[in-house]
């Protein structure tokens, strides 16, 4: 007799997603399935409508992460309109980039991901979650978190008009050009901002690396998996958000392949899951082989940890140490432990801050040069960026009057899908022993999709939303327990 | 003092763009908590859906609903949410008029299916799998939401109290809607929680330098003057016929509005409102002549109207478009 848990919805994450876990005669689990019930259609909806439109239609694909569909539309606007962006507009470009990362790697780590570690995992579900964090840590560094989360937002309206759902992207370049008022304003928020990277960072260590009940999460190696791992970087291999190529690593570290994101479909593939609206990619020279890790299996990891597993190192001097203790912690890189994310999103934090610094003070980003229009039109283009979640891939074919013939998108959470859907059924697989399950132990399965940050809206943007369900059954099938439905 | 409301957040066909704006109050909604429990928040509470299925019905003073109903779950959670709420909100474009995502209504559900699971060129999928509302796993059965052929703006499938407009609603309209809330002083129900007056009678462009629009640009046409007019710079802005109160945010962008708001008050169909009032400022002589060959040449001139006056409404508008392909 097999008995069914099922966790519906998942919670503390971006859009729908329900979890079935089964069991066997004995209580243990023999399989488990995050599932995503969504889909909403863009790549079909946005057939006939104006090129110029696309970046603020796909921002709709996602309101969490609206800045990375936004210039991946735009970057793939540049390429079909055959035009490179002026310098100013690429600074400011990069500088909105870093305003989103900022306020998204905050969300996460204080709102979604990190109640699980400064409440406890096990804490009353009441409590898990920011007004718990709140009791916990203090109304003072409450207010810091929402300044700070606030600061992010307010650079991407600067920037962009609306903090979400941005309109400051057009071919060749921008809208609307920085004033010196507004970026001085820019300035001191980037600065306080690198302080209170700097304090997060701090708090990781303080609550998580030195609790010997997290430690035995994060460094239980049935809780990490082998993948590949891949990210955009500069020219000398550092992490990089906006631009760049985009380089996979293998599961010893060193490099794959790296290719310009125009070449995409020579290199990654997407397969269909018939028990879930969203699709897994994988490395097409590796070979889909089912949900497994390893050298065999062409899955591949994205996302903080992706990013810095891929990389080198960061390309500001304050994230480049935080990059190094953090390998230097866990003496190996990559590092597989899926718990690692919530680090990794820091140190991006960082980073982000430390790079919106740069860029607000450089001499330049003032500029008024904000378009090139002189175009030379082709008939389709890819914009990639690295949106907080992982690789996102926009791919659009345009007829001569410039509306879109064609729509190809690949997201983060998709390229994250496989990985996430493994890390969910050996959690609980590690975690539920004998048929005992409670709350507190099904939230702890359920860290190891948060850690990733998933986002089942942008996953589910082909048709509705996505939700996650956890089933527990019997393997007869006979629902055992349904926690969340 | 007085017991504490108690508040619901829930996102059915959305973006999660309507979770941020709620963030986006930052330091005020320290202040709705200390007024107000909320018992149901998926993004960022552990409430699962069978503690809302426990609940008493009128268990929640307000609910915050935003996103639309594209398959059977959303509806079921909106007929669960309106059972269990005093007073049910439509909040964000979505809930409101189904938004960018409703012009998935030009499309039937089942060739959305085919574009995304099989035609894809990313898609590598020879034995044409597809996603099933009733599939099986070694294990036994499992379910998923079936897909449905439309989008349904929420008071389609629900009764609805009040909408919040906006994609997604600015912090001065969500921020005034909750002190209506805590004051007891909500307008008369079915009202729009927004400003009753068009964008174009509160935007600052005020240099007027044409009598009439010239000949119809695209924003990647032109350099766009952050001081004039957009229509008088020959881009179409939807401003006319959409409600104010977003704060103009897109137009400090120097992007022309592009009706997130939905109609402004007295205007039925807005997309139907602003095609007539680009015939009347394009010296369209004979505006009864709308349907006729000036109304042609004019509609030629745009490209993309469904896109372009329908972009957030579609769901919702008079005329049902659906292309037959």
């Amino acid at each position: 007799m097999s008995r069914r848990i099922t966790i519906d919805p998942i919670t503390r994450l971006e859009g729908h997603g329900k979890i079935e876990i089964f069991l066997d005669e004995k209580g243990n689990v023999e399989n488990a399935y995050l599932q995503v019930p969504e889909l909403r259609g863009f790549e079909q909806f946005c057939v006939g409508r104006k090129a110029e439109d696309m970046p603020q239609l796909t921002s709709r694909i996602c309101g969490v992460c609206p800045v990375a569909h936004h210039y991946a539309a735009v970057k793939a606007l540049d390429a079909a309109f055959g035009v490179q962006p002026t310098e100013t507009a690429r600074k400011l470009r990069e500088l909105i980039y870093c305003g989103y990362i900022i306020y998204d790697h905050i969300l996460h780590f204080y709102f979604l991901g990190g109640p699980d570690f400064v409440v406890g995992p096990d804490a009353p579900k009441e409590k898990r979650n920011i007004i718990g964090v709140i009791e916990k840590v203090g109304l003072d560094t409450a207010r810091e978190v929402i300044k700070h989360r606030a600061y992010g937002q307010r650079i991407t309206e600067i920037l962009g008009g609306k903090p979400t759902h941005p309109v400051s992207g057009v071919p060749g370049g921008q809208t609307k050009s920085l004033s010196e008022e507004r970026r001085k304003e820019i300035e001191t928020m980037a600065r306080s901002c690198v302080e209170f990277a700097k304090f997060s960072l701090q708090l990781f260590e303080d609550v998580v690396l030195k609790n010997p009940a997290y430690m035995a999460l994060v460094q239980n190696p049935k809780l990490g998996h082998s993948f590949y791992n891949m990210g955009m970087v500069d020219g000398e291999n550092r992490v990089s958000f906006y631009d760049g190529p985009v380089r996979v690593t293998d599961q010893q570290g060193s490099e794959f392949v790296k290719f310009e994101g125009r070449d995409y479909l020579n290199h990654i593939a997407e397969h269909v899951l018939d028990w879930s609206y969203v699709k897994a990619t994988y490395l097409k020279a590796v070979g889909y082989r089912g949900l497994a890790d390893g050298p065999d299996s062409g899955l591949y990891r994205v996302g903080p940890l992706g990013r810095l597993n891929a990389a080198d190192g960061m390309a500001t001097p304050g994230a480049d140490a935080a990059y190094r203790n953090l390998f230097d912690t866990f003496g190996t890189k990559p590092v597989n432990s899926t718990l690692a994310y919530h680090w990794a999103r820091l140190v991006e934090l960082l980073y982000a801050a430390e790079r919106a610094l740069e860029l607000a003070t450089d001499p330049g980003i003032t500029g008024t040069d904000i378009r090139n229009m002189k175009f030379d039109m082709k008939p389709e283009g890819v914009g990639v960026v690295e949106a907080a979640r992982g690789t996102l891939f926009h791919h659009y074919k345009l007829t001569e009057h410039r509306l879109i013939e064609r729509v190809n998108l690949i997201v983060a959470t998709t390229n994250n899908n496989g990985p996430i859907c493994i890390s969910v059924r050996e959690a609980a697989k590690t975690l539920i022993r004998n048929g005992k399950v409670d709350d507190g132990l099904l939230n702890t399965v359920e860290m190891f999709f948060r850690a990733y940050d998933p986002c089942m809206a942008c996953a589910s943007h082909a048709l509705g939303r996505p939700t996650v369900v956890i089933d527990v059954r019997r393997h007869d099938g006979e629902m055992v327990r349904q926690l969340a439905g | 003092m007085p017991d504490k409301l108690k508040f619901g957040f829930y996102w059915a066909a959305s973006c999660g763009g309507c979770e941020i704006a709620v963030l986006d109050t930052n330091e005020k909604i320290l202040d709705v908590l200390e007024r107000a429990d909320i018992l149901f928040w998926p993004v960022a509470m552990d409430t699962k859906y069978a503690q809302v299925r426990a609940m008493p019905d009128r268990h929640l003073d307000v609910c915050f609903f935003n996103g639309s109903v594209r398959n059977s779950e959303q509806e079921e959670l909106a007929h669960l949410l309106r059972r269990k709420s005093k007073v049910l909100v439509a909040f964000g474009s979505c809930a409101h008029h189904g938004c960018i995502p409703g012009l998935a209504n030009l499309y039937k559900g089942e060739q959305i299916l085919k574009r995304v699971y099989i035609e894809e060129p990313s898609v590598e999928n020879p034995a044409g799998a597809r996603p099933l509302a009733r599939g099986k796993v070694p294990e036994g059965d499992v379910t998923l939401p079936e897909f449905y052929d439309r989008v349904s703006p929420l008071d389609r499938v629900v009764d609805v109290d009040y909408y919040l407009p906006g994609c997604p609603p600015a912090v001065p309209r969500i921020i005034d809607a909750m002190t209506a809330i805590f004051e007891g002083s909500l307008p008369a129900k079915g009202s729009v929680l927004g400003p009753p007056k068009a964008l174009c009678d509160e935007c600052d462009r005020n240099r007027h330098v044409a009598k009439k629009m010239p000949d119809i640009k695209r924003v990647w046409e032109v350099q766009a003057d952050p001081g004039i007019c957009f229509l008088e710079q020959g881009i179409i802005c939807m401003g006319p016929v959409t409600r104010g109160g977003c704060g103009q945010r897109c137009i400090n962008g120097n992007w022309p509005c592009t009706g997130c708001m939905g109609p402004a008050p007295e205007v039925s169909d807005q997309g139907g409102k602003m095609i007539s009032a680009l015939a009347s400022i394009l010296r369209v002589d004979d505006e009864k002549d709308i349907t006729g060959p000036e109304a042609g040449k004019l509609l030629a001139q745009v490209k993309d109207p469904v896109g372009t006056f329908y972009m957030y409404g579609l769901a919702s508008a008079t005329i049902s478009w659906r292309r037959q392909r």
